[in-house]
């Protein structure tokens, strides 16, 4: 059947085979079982917290948003429950992505694609979408069955059609919706959105949204995994032989036979496999392979055939986890008769949960002790000094003064630096001229021009350091800066 | 499919390309046909883009597109835009009066910012990005003001010029009293180390203090005012400070009362609007030096 070519016949331009696969349908079966339980919840968890959490409220006192979660870009602020982060401290979300990206590679050196199986975007919403047609359509066999025949359109069948299309849509739908939520006071959007007034560019995302979640989830499902997603590769690349992959175990499976046939040979006390070869692993399967074919690519690591297997085992009375969470090295020991061994702490874990608590600690501890009130000092660079008729000294500065606070503050500015210095800033001398003092509103920042001056003589190093205090009158929180006073 | 026209691998069942590298064959493993389909989609667009928007360069030029789409013209409206947006603030700083916008500190912060643009372009190149000035070209951030440092005389200052041709323009200079024969040598190095001697600046030897004096009052007083203190109308420089603008030492004064001096400034009105001017001078006086 398959007729050999020798090689040297061949030029580079003779391409064998077709140009292009035909995508084999998927129709995994419903399953009951632990993963599946598991994969339930977390999709419930996950769903509930993405679609509902931009309407839970946070009280933040009047005239700042009170949504608990809230991207608030034309203002450039982000709000977390408790926390209020300005653009200057994006650096939280470099620890968070840090954070995010270790995690996964923690994830990956412990169980594999656990990522992929339970918490993917794509595989939650596809497994929502296959949940939808199955109650539609019917379950594995009904949906072959009617794929089949599709030249028979019905008025039932196209109902049929309608509707899942139509549920898909409804998810979709508000999956694009609870996106944009997220950048602006949810309620009042909410009704924006119904009555045609919100902006343009909410539309255009739940739009986008919509239409990528419908088609990615709906219809392109496992494709997406197998040649769109990227960290199949890459957490290939990060995995090793101690990762708990799901594995179907040869040393019991093999040889695989019938019941009948099995309770036939080990009655002559021969040795066989549990495995039955029924199939029900590979009909759960959402990416549509046989985990019975050792590890693959397509693989997400759901688990689910699993369960399915579970309930075969338990069916004809064999221990069960014949497929089941295990590593490359388990596989060889059990082959060699060994005991399996699980390691879940070594090195690799140790290191990446040592990185995730330095830097989540790091960032605890700067989010705890970071201060609302904040000062920033640039010194004059041309010119770096003036000299004054009197013979005096004088040093400009630009300084930035932050009240991240939710309140006005009453500001005192001092400095500490060259003898008998007087500070002055530019607009606000007529109220207090040796120690100038000036109102930053809330959540804003000031700018001021801020001028040293040194008397002539007692200065006779080319440069000072000289320390910036603000004060909060009020409540006494003072921040400091520190840069040079310059002689000419 | 037309495995059979290949190779067959008998370890993964599936057919090869007929490629091999060094010994190892390349299985045929065809992409998805919605991903083929997806490819040559980008082709299409690829094509329609290139007619839409300008794209392909000709020899002088490139093709258009039909869509008459062009940076430049972006690049216009959105420049026109932000005039629109800054064109209240600037009618704003029109409408108010000088002292009045140091008071408001939004409209003090527009005014610096706009001043020191448009200091940028049109006075760095004399005074100095930073108005630092140099030798000839005063200091902007200091307290000392040949035509005086009010906002208004700053502003009128920046207006009309000085020695510049225009009608309104400061007027008076230092006279070359060497060059024109009106004091001798001798009488120059004199009054020189005296007016050094009025800021508290060292003297020559065998310097002779009441020459000097009688000098200066006979010759300098009219511009520079008893004791030297100058006068901004005249635009005489304040001879008793720390600051001098071409230089305190004795050749340079020398030189300067041989020769005389008359610097100019050009007068700005015409060149930029009512508005920009007024910003200018509010940067200018909250440089620091402003009386
Ligand atoms: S082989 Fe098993 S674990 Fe892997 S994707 Fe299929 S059902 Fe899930
Ligand atoms: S479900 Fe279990 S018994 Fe059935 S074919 Fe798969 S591995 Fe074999």
């Amino acid at each position: 059947m398959n007729k050999a070519v020798n090689p040297n016949e061949l030029t580079s331009d003779d391409d064998y085979g077709p140009l292009y696969a035909a995508r084999k349908k998927v129709y995994p079966q419903s399953v009951h079982g632990t993963f599946r339980r598991i994969k339930w919840g977390l999709m419930a968890f996950c769903l509930g917290v993405y679609y509902f959490l931009p309407f839970v409220r946070w009280n933040r006192g009047l005239g700042a948003p009170s949504q608990a979660v809230l991207i608030d870009l034309p203002n450039s602020r982000f709000y977390f429950f408790f926390i209020e982060l300005w653009p200057q401290e994006v650096y939280y979300f470099t620890g968070l992505l840090i954070v995010a990206a270790v995690v996964l590679f923690l994830m990956n050196s412990v169980g594999g694609r656990i990522w992929c199986g339970y918490l993917c975007p794509q595989t939650v919403w596809t497994d929502l979408f296959y949940a939808v047609e199955r109650f539609v359509e019917g379950d594995r066999r009904d949906r072959m069955m009617k794929d089949k025949s599709a030249g028979a359109l019905t008025l039932r069948r196209v109902s049929e059609i309608v509707l899942k299309n139509f549920i898909w849509l409804l998810i979709a739908w508000w999956a694009g919706g609870a996106w944009v939520l997220y950048f602006s006071d949810a309620p009042t959007l909410v009704k924006q959105l119904l009555t045609f007034q919100a902006p343009m560019v909410a539309y255009i995302w739940i739009g986008i949204l919509t239409a990528t979640t419908f088609v990615l989830a709906g219809y392109l499902r496992e494709q997406v995994c197998t040649y769109m997603c990227p960290w199949p590769r890459i957490q290939a690349a990060l995995t090793d032989e101690w990762a708990l992959n799901v594995t179907y175990r040869y040393d019991r499976g093999e040889k695989r036979t019938s019941v009948k046939k099995a309770a036939e040979l080990r009655a002559h006390g021969e040795q066989v496999g549990d495995c039955i070869d029924c199939y029900q692993c590979v009909a759960v399967c959402p990416t549509g392979i046989d985990i019975r074919n050792g590890p693959q690519l397509e693989c997400i690591q759901c688990g689910l055939c699993i369960d399915a297997c579970d309930n075969v085992m338990t069916r004809i009375g064999r221990p069960k986890r014949l497929i089941g969470y295990d590593n490359d090295i388990n596989i060889q020991r059990r082959q060699e008769g060994r005991a399996p061994i699980y390691r879940i702490v070594r090195p690799r874990t140790i290191v990446y949960s040592a990185i995730i608590a330095a830097v989540g600690g790091i960032m605890l501890y700067t989010l705890a002790t970071r201060s609302l009130l904040d000062v920033n000092v640039l010194h004059d660079r041309n010119p770096v000094a003036v000299r004054l008729s009197d013979g005096s000294i004088r040093n400009a500065y630009t300084v930035r003064l932050l009240n991240k606070s939710g309140y006005d503050r009453v500001i005192a500015i001092d400095a500490n630096g060259p003898v008998n210095a007087t500070v002055h800033v530019v607009g606000i001398d007529s109220v207090t001229p040796d120690r100038p003092m000036i109102v930053i509103p809330r959540d804003s920042t000031s700018e001021l021009r801020l001028l040293v001056t040194a008397p002539a003589d007692g200065n006779p190093e080319k440069s000072i350091p000289v320390r910036f205090h603000v004060t909060d009158i009020g409540l006494g929180e003072v921040a400091s800066a520190t840069d040079n006073f310059v002689a000419p | 499919m037309t495995d059979h026209q290949g190779e067959f691998d008998p370890v993964s069942g599936r057919s090869t390309t007929g490629h091999e590298w060094d010994g190892i064959k390349e299985l045929n493993t065809p992409l998805p046909r919605w991903w083929v389909i997806t490819f040559y989609l980008t082709i299409v667009w690829a094509i329609g883009y290139w007619i839409v928007y300008p794209a392909w360069p000709l020899i002088s030029s490139n093709t258009r597109g039909v869509l008459g789409y062009s940076s430049r013209a972006n690049l216009a409206v959105e420049l026109a835009n932000l005039e629109t947006a800054r064109g209240e603030k600037m009618v704003a700083l029109g409408a108010t009066s000088l002292a009045d916008i140091e008071k408001d500190p939004a409209l003090l912060a527009f005014a610096r910012a706009r001043g020191r643009t448009v200091f940028g372009d049109n006075c760095a190149p004399c005074h100095g990005s930073g108005a630092a000035g140099a030798k000839g070209f005063p200091n902007l951030n200091d307290d000392d003001w040949l035509w005086g440092g009010t906002l208004d005389q700053i502003m009128q200052t920046i207006q009309f010029g000085a020695r510049s041709g225009h009608a309104k323009a400061h007027e008076g200079q230092m006279l070359a009293f060497g060059k024109d024969g009106v004091l001798k040598p001798d009488e120059i190095v004199t009054v020189a180390n005296y007016v050094r001697s009025l800021s508290g600046l060292s003297t020559g030897k065998g310097f002779d203090a009441a020459k000097g004096e009688k000098i200066f009052a006979d010759n300098c007083v009219a511009c520079h005012g008893d004791g030297g203190k100058g006068n901004p109308e005249l635009g005489a420089p304040n001879l008793t400070d720390k600051i001098w603008l071409y230089g305190s030492d004795e050749a340079t004064l020398i030189e300067t009362i041989s020769q005389g001096r008359a610097g100019v400034m050009p007068a700005w009105e015409g060149r930029l609007d009512p508005a920009t001017i007024k910003a200018m001078a509010v940067y200018v006086h909250s440089l620091g030096g402003g009386k």
